[in-house]
């Protein structure tokens, strides 16, 4: 069965996109990419699309459901490299993706990622913190 | 009105998605049409044939590339002999689905292209025409 290769980079996953995606492959995509997080606690997940030529609704509805369901997995997700031709195809389609984190390129979704939870281990930290105040 | 070329092509499973996408970009390239109009023109084909597959399990889609006043366009038909729609109008609201999708598939495919018609006839089936001009317009 075909299948997109998903990289461990280390708390995240990473996803190239390289093909057209026909409906087998992107759920199966969906599917690997839920177990992954799942199997190495990936705290972000980072999809690049930027090879991708045409997202229709069902590819935007796979793409947002990879982000939700990260989400409850403790994972957040960004979309990178979105050309600009798709871009404009999906809002007049009236698919906004939302929930979705984007960014311009891998390099910028590296940095938002980083950013997500990096902000998030701060606050944990801070709880630590205080629950140690609390034990002193 | 005259019509260039013209080619069909039976959709029975999703994996011909992929290929009709192909086709029609083809078409699209040997007009001229810009990179963000044949991005528009093979989602909103992209759409009708996902419907046809959902709903009609498939049927056929024939292109052609017409022209009209000297300006050169794409024109797709997508007919097939499923349950047909009852309701076009209330099918052509935004977030109105029979299926269990986002309901974008109609009336977002229309904001897509130039030229936009559908017949249905419940019980036989369903002929969407669409058409885009190269410059968009």
């Amino acid at each position: 069965m075909d299948r997109i290769p998903i990289l461990k980079m280390g708390p995240f996953l990473l996803v190239t996109i390289q093909v057209d995606l026909y409906d087998r492959l992107a759920l199966n995509l969906e599917n690997d990419l839920i177990t992954m997080v799942s199997k190495t606690e990936a705290r972000g997940v980072l999809i690049d699309i930027s090879a991708v030529s045409i997202v229709d609704s069902f590819m935007g509805r796979i793409l947002g459901n990879i982000a939700s369901m990260s989400r409850i997995m403790d994972a957040e997700t960004v979309v990178v490299g979105m050309q600009p031709a798709v871009a404009i195809t999906l809002v007049e389609l009236g698919l906004t993706l939302q929930g979705v984190y984007t960014a311009l390129d891998v390099e910028k979704g590296m940095e938002l990622l980083q950013k997500k939870i990096g902000l998030n281990l701060l606050n944990n930290e801070e709880e630590e913190a205080d629950e140690d105040d609390r034990n002193l | 009105m005259i019509v260039i070329s013209k080619d069909s092509m039976g959709i029975i499973r999703e994996q011909d998605v992929v290929p009709f996408r192909s086709r029609v970009k083809e078409y699209a390239t040997k007009i001229g049409m810009s990179l963000v109009n044949q991005t528009k023109l093979i989602t909103a084909a992209s759409e009708l044939v996902r419907n046809m597959l959902k709903y009609a399990n498939g049927g056929i889609v024939t292109l052609e590339i017409i022209s009209k006043n000297g300006i050169s366009g794409v024109r797709l038909t997508f007919e097939d002999k499923g349950p047909g729609i009852k309701d076009i109008q209330l099918a052509m609201k935004d977030g109105f689905s029979t299926g269990r999708s986002l309901g974008l598939g109609l009336p977002g495919t229309k904001r897509l292209v130039n030229e936009f018609d559908i017949k249905s006839v419940p019980g036989e089936g369903t002929t969407v025409t669409i058409t885009h001009w190269k410059n968009g317009r």
